[in-house]
């Protein structure tokens, strides 16, 4: 007889939609057991493949069936450093579970949540396996504490570099901290796997702004950093270009999620930073951000949260169990609506007008794509969020001549090698807004090639 | 950390303060701003560098709101949680032989860098200074230092020429002919010398000074619409040409918050 696959207990979608509490509960010991169980223990595993660091799936599965825990989770730890964080936000679905044989006619084994499990058990044991780092006191820097700086960092480490991060923000972590909520990422999840990489003996420096407070120039120059990792995400949002979208209450989800995760607006007044969003809030596009700021909205007491999305439901990149828990928490999906203005009095926003989309054939991301009817909806709104992307920030890029960049503003490299020597990057800032994993993997992968350049020249 | 090491009133409601700052201070220049943190709540508030050494950066703010007003209560050897910087672009000082200057109330801080990088080429500066009252005017001896002439006005006339900045200004330009214009103030003071400078045909700059979170260009808070088209005061700014600025809706955005700024500042008077 098959065994279905475990499920993870949620909070009541009424009560948590009041609150900031994780959503997710996680597995128990004895549900991990179960649902490892599943594993068919394949002889050619396509999850390791289809995971962007390549953890040994299988092997941490057997090892979970065997009840050797600790075990589990250092065969994960070796490939994924912030196993508690991809656990939780990695689109598994469309990665190793995607690959999962099971998949094909039933469930996949539940790889993401026997991550959670073993990443969870580790913090809350101060797991912590003698690490062997020989110093070889050779400075390399690193622009942005987010995923792909933090693998980075924690690769060079290892390999006995003396690790700098440099963060614009007064707080580590980049987007895990500025953008993705609590209720899907607790922070203190954030902080305690922080805490392990400084454990490593990383500098971690906030407030600095690399291509403002140090330039590249001054940080091979004046500083001594024999290389360099750019994995300053993509943090600049992309704009609707519609009429009206300079009005008070049209925020982009930066703007809004920064305010309530960073800012921690929803402590108001006790945090001064404020955010009013009224009780009718449109959210425009259909990615894990705009479920994020679709259901931060809700969370903040506005009764009428809808998504507004040019596709249909089926098109929706957003991971599954966003979508699935935004609809417990009553989000409307408004679909073939792609907004063309908005309607103001004074420089307030008070309506959005879309137009009506239908579908047509498919297009290179294999969706079909959105073709305008010439017909059109208007909806009353105190506030709109826009979701519809991001792109690497220019700071950097305008601060430093000779750093190549696409017509995207997304750095160009080649093997991680930026167009200026021992410059290297990864990450968003290379590909353009993705993943946490596809993030942790490019700066993972990449210092292979900054450990590579640094022994060629001091040969 | 940031240390106060220098602080002193300027008037009731304007203090200067040095604080020590070396990786701000290194790369800066006219025309960047800083965004400090009071406390480990604190809001992220913006504030022009008025000066630098090579380890320091000199402020000066008015305590209007709830952030400026617990930064006023820091006092010399308190530090500073957070500060970060140099932010924005430095200012276009252009080539021009002769400006007149306008700044309003605290305006006169931001300004300062600015007329100093005009002195230091050369440039003849004339300043219409004016402030609510005399006590509110500031670096009055400063710019008559820096300046070939300052102009002084005060809303109550208690100083100089009663009346606002646009009326001493108008004279002015009746009189004389200037090169370029740069204002800065409250935005409607902006808008109004922009709009009369336009009628003597005299292009103006403005510095903007919106509200902000990161000032890095990512959240898009501080957003200016320039004929028609989207910038950010904190990457694109602060400093702007004003042709084409919409002010009015620049004037909604600042005010977008002001009814949850006073539920704060509340809370910190009750204290």
């Amino acid at each position: 007889m098959k065994m279905p696959r475990e499920t993870m207990p949620v909070l009541d979608p009424k009560e948590r939609s009041k609150n900031f509490d994780e959503v997710a509960c996680g597995f128990t010991l004895a549900q991990s057991q179960l649902e490892a169980s599943r594993c068919l223990d394949c002889k050619n595993p396509r999850c390791i493949e289809a995971c962007p660091v390549h953890v040994e799936i299988p092997k941490f599965i057997h090892e979970i069936i065997d009840g050797r825990i600790e075990d589990a989770y250092f065969t994960l730890y070796k490939d994924n450093i912030l196993p508690a964080i991809c656990g939780r936000v990695c689109p598994q679905e469309k990665q190793c579970e995607g690959a999962c044989v099971l998949g094909i006619k039933g469930d996949s084994v539940a790889i993401g949540a026997l991550e959670r499990f073993l990443g969870d058990y580790a913090l809350e044991h101060q797991l912590h396996k003698p690490t062997d780092i020989v110093d070889n006191h050779i400075k390399v820097a690193i622009v942005g504490s987010g995923p792909a700086g933090l693998a980075n960092a924690a690769s060079m480490r290892l390999l006995g570099y003396d690790v700098t991060i440099f963060e614009a923000l007064h707080e580590f972590g980049g987007v895990l901290k500025y953008g993705i909520p609590d209720f899907r990422l607790p922070k203190h999840i954030v902080e305690a796997e922080i805490d392990r990489l400084k454990e490593l003996g990383i500098h971690f420096e906030k407030n600095v702004i690399i291509g403002k407070s140090i330039t590249i120039d001054q940080l091979k120059n004046d500083y001594n950093f024999k290389a360099i990792f750019i994995g300053s995400g993509a943090g600049l949002p992309s704009a609707l270009g519609i009429p009206g979208e300079n009005f008070s209450g049209v925020y982009y989800a930066n703007e809004f999620l920064t305010r309530v995760n960073l800012m921690k607006s929803r402590d108001f007044p006790k945090s001064p930073t404020p955010v009013r969003i009224g009780q009718r809030v449109a959210v425009v596009g259909g990615g894990n951000v705009a479920m994020d700021a679709a259901r931060t909205a809700k969370r903040l007491g506005a009764k009428e949260v809808f998504i507004l999305y040019r596709r249909d439901m089926e098109s929706l990149p957003a991971r599954l169990d966003e979508i699935h828990h935004a609809i417990e928490e009553q989000i409307e999906f408004r679909l073939l609506r792609n907004p063309v203005t908005f309607i103001g009095e004074d420089y307030v926003v008070k309506q959005v007008k879309c137009e009506i989309m239908t579908l047509g054939e498919r297009d290179s991301s294999g969706r079909r794509r959105p073709l305008p009817t010439g017909t059109y909806e208007t909806f009353d709104i105190d506030s709109c969020i826009i979701s519809i992307g991001q792109k690497p920030n220019p700071i950097l890029k305008d601060a430093t001549i000779g750093l190549e960049v696409n017509k995207w503003g997304c750095i160009v490299v080649n093997d991680y090698q930026t167009s200026i020597p021992g410059v290297f990057a990864g990450g968003d800032v290379v590909s353009g807004a993705a993943t946490v994993i596809l993030a942790m993997g490019a700066g993972k992968d990449a210092s292979v090639y900054m450990d590579r350049y640094i022994n060629e020249k001091k040969n | 950390m940031y240390q106060i090491l220098e602080k002193r009133a300027l008037n009731t409601d304007v203090d200067w303060m040095v604080i020590k700052a070396p990786l701000v201070a290194k790369n800066a220049q006219p025309g960047h701003f800083v965004i400090l943190r009071v406390d480990e709540v604190g809001e992220r508030i913006p504030l022009t560098i008025v000066e630098h050494t090579d380890s320091t950066i000199t402020i000066i703010y008015q305590k209007l709101g709830f952030s400026t007003m617990k930064l006023g209560e820091l006092e010399i050897g308190d530090t500073i949680h957070d500060l970060v910087g140099p932010l924005g672009r430095p200012t276009h000082i252009r080539d021009v032989s002769s400006i007149i200057a306008v700044a309003g109330g605290v305006g006169a801080a931001p300004l300062y860098p600015q007329l100093r990088a005009y002195k230091a080429k050369g440039v003849n500066i004339e300043l219409v200074l004016g402030a609510r009252d005399k006590s509110h005017l500031i670096l009055l001896n400063e710019y008559r230092a820096l300046c070939n002439e300052v102009h002084v006005c005060t809303d109550d006339g208690s100083f100089g020429t009663k009346g606002f900045v646009t009326v001493l200004l108008e004279r002015i330009l009746q009189e004389k002919t200037f090169d370029h214009s740069i204002a800065i103030g409250p935005l409607i003071m902006m808008k109004n010398v922009v709009a009369l400078n336009d009628s003597f045909e005299l292009a103006t700059d403005v510095s903007l000074n919106p509200i902000m979170i990161d000032g890095t260009g990512m959240c898009g808070n501080c957003r200016v619409s320039i004929h028609g088209e989207t910038y950010f005061a904190c990457v694109d700014g602060p400093d702007f040409p004003a042709d084409g600025i919409n002010f009015d809706e620049l004037i909604v955005r600042q005010n977008y918050y002001h009814d949850q700024e006073h539920v704060c500042s509340l809370g910190l008077k009750h204290k």
